[in-house]
């Protein structure tokens, strides 16, 4: 058996390169396609009807004319009679036609009587929603009635988070056709393309081995594109009916703001005490979230400071009449990390202490010390804490505020389960392939990276392909996990072709197969340049063999083969500027400092970083639904009032990614969610520490930074 | 969006020709950055279409007699980047800096952006302009963070149009076409709080079609001053513009208008008159701004913007005078 280890981070060609990615040029010309973008012969158009209301019962529905539009080829009912509908937007029917106006218009022909009922849309006032929440039951660590007692400073606040959507550019959809033969052939926009298959394939009972899935690109996902959904499933019922047409239904803007995913809110009262040194000694909180109808979302809270000693926590998951959560990026972290660290801030304010002294005198209360340490000092140094930082309010004269703020994050980030084959031909064509996905991350360019290393190749000597249930199956691109799955397996994959290279030229080159190594595009012997063959040459002793060997990546034997591992901290120091006559805050610099593995490419894995600051950057000063109490509806469901930054409102971003060889030696760590965790609390301290007040609510728009200014509870 | 018959004309008298007498015979397509949301969302169903981008006598920004004239086709882009309305009229050229999109700004028309609908959210779902929902007032009961906090009428929507405060403080005129002939509108009386949701923000007829503007160019210090969130394309949450006439360095008239805040462009004759016999300094910018605020009527959620809207008359004051803050 090959040795899988990476090699050494100083002997590699490869990997640990700045390689652009290679789908770049072909993303930034609009020659990738997405599956949005396919236009199928005979392909018909689907459209979905949703109810208006938030809460009501459908009492009739008659689709009779919709059926007689001319070029409806079907119509299906999702929410027959006697369907309780439990938020706006719900799926009620659903079309296809010959044209995208044919099924629109016969969508308004379909008539639906409702009951309506009474709703409930918000949460952020707990006292109005007891009816509607249930209670967690009562956590105690320690003794909290005593730590109370004892405490020399207790600091009290209220904090909350409310729902984002994931806002995807590509919408939620699919081109999807089921032929009389029983064949699924299935382009959806997904995270899952090996895993949404068998989800397919139940839904519509047909043997799995009958679903086809394909899909180049995906234009966002975050967490909320692993499920066929209804619309999946439909479309699908709807060629069917239509004899096996292709039909394209991907959601409208309007639709896919308010169903397609959002994460759960979080809310709390926080107490926090501490000893007159600044030891925290004492956590309690009054927490609540919604996550839709069946309530859920619960941030871990306290987060990362996770072994405070004595502990109070009370949850409520709140029910609404609101579309339901899905994951998103580092489900729940974002809303713990600034529910603790905006509770410590305040601690920390009150104390009159510096809160980079708060942060570092109770690093023994995380789970890495060292690495908080380390990382508190890294990111206060890059964001010239010592010169900038002033004690709260204390920010002089004028109307622009300038202040800084800290967060931190963790996160697990452990590969997939995923397997890779590679076929080695003999005229030296390598491909690797996958049922994975890139989901805009660079997965195509470290699998090219890992396997040029492996064979001693460059990356353009590798053809990538992934995206397809014809390739072995991959894991779903979730949790950070797809770099370590797939860089696992693709290593596993090339290394054993290669073995069975060695094996096949071993005679030629007159030495074992187990002296062999592949370095420069070459087959050699072992440290003897001089005894060797091209790779091309090497590959045209297979004569009319193709080697084509699978490797994989199991998790659970993951750890003690080095490649992938889990477990990743970092910390965030958000640097604003905030004008208190408007409440406009302007980002001047966010550092992340992030904690990680074994880098392949520095440069798509700062990319990561890049967008989880910007991504965090709009949670903190603008993402928010908004809802409307008399019609139970999003109001925002668009991309003009549900505010996402441009490039001029993000201001500098420093990433440091802690690359050395003792992280290295760990093997690959996922970087997606990790760095997405802390810049909201970290924009929310530095907001504090400007203007002198807490902004209980996130997001820091104007509205809520003067409301906070003035007094004003918004 | 709904099928519809799509006429080019070349010529305005075409164009008009092409209108009806009611809004849904036809609608008027300049840049259109407005007119095909409205379309897709079918909040404006025309039966026609006509678009007026090829007519020549539509476009330019010329020196006239009477003063800058400014075609209704003349671009956002082209307001900002001419030289003639830079020297002698900065608060249209602030104005247009104020749309952050250089899409928009080369699309969008100075015409579109006086006619264009309002933004509230009600509006654009379908609720009217005069929002109401199983007989409930819906910007009072529900979420009015963008809405108005002057006017007592029923409209609770802002005006949208970026040039409008300028254009009112500038003492602009509209100018308007129809197959029957043309008239003449002070900028002041062409944005209209309507009473119910049948009417218009403006006034504008279905048959009828802005033609140009012309600002009279009267040596008035003047500045725009646009408070958003964003830096990049997003809508202001206050603006105010202002025209000075100085004696010396005391403001002899001014004329202090402020958009986003009410359902046409906004006048503060009490602003005015809180500067009026002073110099511009911090201090009266300030207690101007405070007086352009001191009746406004803020619905349950938008007190924020009473100090947003003041803050935007101190400093387009400061700016129209010179003065750093």
């Amino acid at each position: 058996m090959p040795e899988y280890r990476w090699p050494e981070m100083s002997k590699r060609r490869v990997m640990g390169k700045r390689i652009s990615r290679l789908d770049g040029v072909e993303k930034a010309s609009g020659r990738a396609k997405y599956c949005s973008d396919l236009n199928k012969p005979g392909m018909l158009h689907g459209a979905v009807l949703v109810c208006p209301y938030a809460h009501a019962l459908v009492r009739s529905i008659d689709v009779s004319e919709a059926e007689k539009h001319p070029g409806v080829k079907g119509v299906r009912v999702v929410s027959p009679a006697g369907t309780e509908i439990q938020w706006a937007f719900t799926e009620v029917a659903f079309v296809a036609a010959e044209t995208e106006l044919a099924a629109r218009d016969a969508l308004k022909k379909i008539r639906v009587e409702y009951e309506v009922l009474p709703h409930v849309v918000h949460e952020a006032d707990l006292n109005k929603v007891r009816s509607n929440a249930k209670a967690a039951g009562e956590q105690i660590e320690g003794d909290p009635d005593q730590a109370l007692k004892q405490a020399a400073v207790v600091s009290e606040g209220l904090y909350g988070i409310p729902v984002l959507e994931h806002s995807c550019l590509e919408p939620h959809g699919q081109v999807v056709s089921w032929t009389p033969d029983n064949k699924v052939e299935y382009n959806p926009s997904t995270q899952a393309v090996t895993s949404i298959r068998g989800d397919m394939a139940r839904a519509l009972n047909v043997p799995a081995a009958n679903v086809h899935v394909h899909q180049d690109h995906i234009g966002g996902g975050f967490g909320s594109k692993f499920q066929p959904d209804r619309w999946g499933v439909e479309a699908a019922q709807l060629s069917k009916m239509a004899g096996g047409r292709p039909v394209k239904l991907f959601l409208d803007r309007p639709v896919e703001q308010v169903i397609a995913g959002c994460r759960p809110s979080a809310y709390a009262r926080i107490k926090l005490g501490a000893n007159k040194d600044g030891k925290i000694i004492l956590w309690e909180s009054e927490s609540w979230a919604t996550g839709g109808i069946t309530g859920g979302g619960s941030p871990p809270i306290p987060y990362v400071y996770t072994r405070i000693p004595n502990q109070r926590k009370n949850h409520w998951a709140v029910s609404t009449h609101t579309a339901p959560i899905r994951a998103w990026r580092a489900p729940n972290h974002p809303q713990a990390s600034f529910l603790t660290c905006a509770a410590m801030e305040d601690l920390a304010a009150k104390m009159k202490m510096d809160p980079l002294e708060l942060f570092l005198k109770n690093v023994d209360l995380t789970a890495r010390p060292d690495t908080y340490e380390r990382q508190l000092k890294k990111a206060a140094e890059l964001a010239e804490w010592k010169k900038l930082w002033h004690p709260r309010g204390d920010s002089g004269k004028g109307h622009l505020k300038r202040g800084l703020g800290i967060g931190v994050c963790t996160w697990g980030g452990a590969g997939h389960d995923s397997t890779a084959r590679c076929n080695i031909h003999p005229d030296g064509t390598v491909e690797v392939e996958l049922g994975s996905q890139d989901l805009g991350t660079g997965t195509r360019t470290i699998i090219a990276q890992v396997a040029a290393e492996s064979l001693g190749l460059n990356v353009g000597d590798i053809r990538v392909k992934i995206g397809d249930t014809n390739y072995p199956p991959s894991g779903t691109s979730g949790g950070s996990t797809t770099v370590g799955g797939v860089s696992s397996a693709t290593r596993k994959a090339t290394l054993n072709a290669l073995e069975k290279l060695f094996e096949e030229v071993a005679p030629s080159l007159g030495a074992p197969a187990t002296e062999l190594e592949a370095v420069d595009g070459k087959i050699q012997v072992k440290g003897n340049p001089a005894k060797s063959l091209t790779w091309k040459a090497a590959c045209a002793k297979l004569g009319v063999k193709t080697i084509s060997e699978t490797g994989q990546n199991i998790p659970r034997d993951a750890p003690k083969e080095g490649l992938n591992t889990g477990g990743a901290g970092g910390v965030q120091i958000a640097d604003v500027t905030v004008d208190v006559e408007t409440g406009i805050v302007r980002m001047n610099r966010l550092v992340a400092v992030q904690d990680c593995g074994t880098i392949i490419n520095p440069k798509t894995a700062e990319s990561q970083v890049y967008g989880a600051c910007i991504m965090s950057i709009c949670g903190a000063l603008m993402e928010e639904r908004v809802m409307d109490a008399v019609t139970g509806r999003m109001l925002n469901n668009d991309l003009e009032f549900y505010k996402l930054a441009g490039i001029k409102d993000i201001g500098e971003i420093l990433v440091h990614l802690e690359i050395d060889e003792i992280n290295d030696k760990r093997g690959v760590i996922g970087l997606g969610e990790p760095p997405v965790v802390g810049g909201i609390a970290a924009i929310s301290n530095a907001v504090a520490n400007a203007i002198g007040v807490r902004v209980p609510f996130v997001p820091l728009t104007p509205m809520n930074v003067l409301n906070a200014l003035s007094g004003r509870m918004s | 969006m709904q099928p519809f018959e799509y006429a080019s004309p070349k010529t305005l008298k075409e164009a008009l020709a092409l209108l009806g007498s009611s809004w849904n015979d036809a609608a008027v397509l300049a840049g259109g950055t407005d007119l095909i949301s409205l379309m897709k969302d079918e909040v404006m169903t025309p039966k026609r279409v006509v678009n007026i981008k090829d007519i020549a006598e539509l476009k330019g920004i010329t020196k006239t007699a009477a003063g800058i004239r400014i075609g209704a086709l003349a671009t956002v882009d082209e307001v900002l980047s001419s030289p003639l309305i830079r020297a002698s009229l900065p608060a249209l050229t602030e104005a247009a800096r104020g749309v952050a999109s250089p899409q928009i700004r080369n699309m969008g028309t100075f015409g579109g952006d006086l006619c264009q609908r309002p933004r509230c959210w009600y509006f654009r779902a379908g609720f009217g302009l005069i929002a109401r929902h199983q007989g409930k007032d819906l910007v009072a009961e529900g979420d009015n963070r963008f809405h108005a906090i002057f006017g007592s009428g029923p409209a609770k929507f802002v005006s949208a149009s970026s040039f409008g405060p300028a254009l009112v403080a500038l003492g602009g005129k509209i100018r308007i076409a129809s197959a029957t002939g043309t008239r003449e509108v002070d900028a002041a009386k062409f944005f209209v709080a309507p009473a119910s949701s049948d009417m218009r923000e403006v006034d504008l007829k279905p048959n009828e079609i802005l033609t140009e503007v012309i600002v009279p160019v009267t040596g008035a210090k003047n500045a725009t001053y646009e408070v958003r969130q964003k830096e990049a394309l997003d809508w202001p949450l206050a603006t105010a513009s202002v025209a000075l006439t100085m004696k010396g360095t005391t403001v002899a008239s001014a004329r202090i208008v402020l958009g986003h805040v009410a359902p046409t462009p906004w006048v503060s004759e009490a602003a005015a008159r809180a500067i009026e016999g002073k110099a511009v300094t911090a201090e009266t910018a300030e207690a101007a701004g405070k007086a352009a605020v001191a009746d406004a009527r803020p619905l349950s959620m938008n007190s924020y913007k009473v100090q947003i809207a003041a803050a935007a008359v101190k400093r387009a004051l400061l700016a129209a005078a010179g003065v750093k803050a």
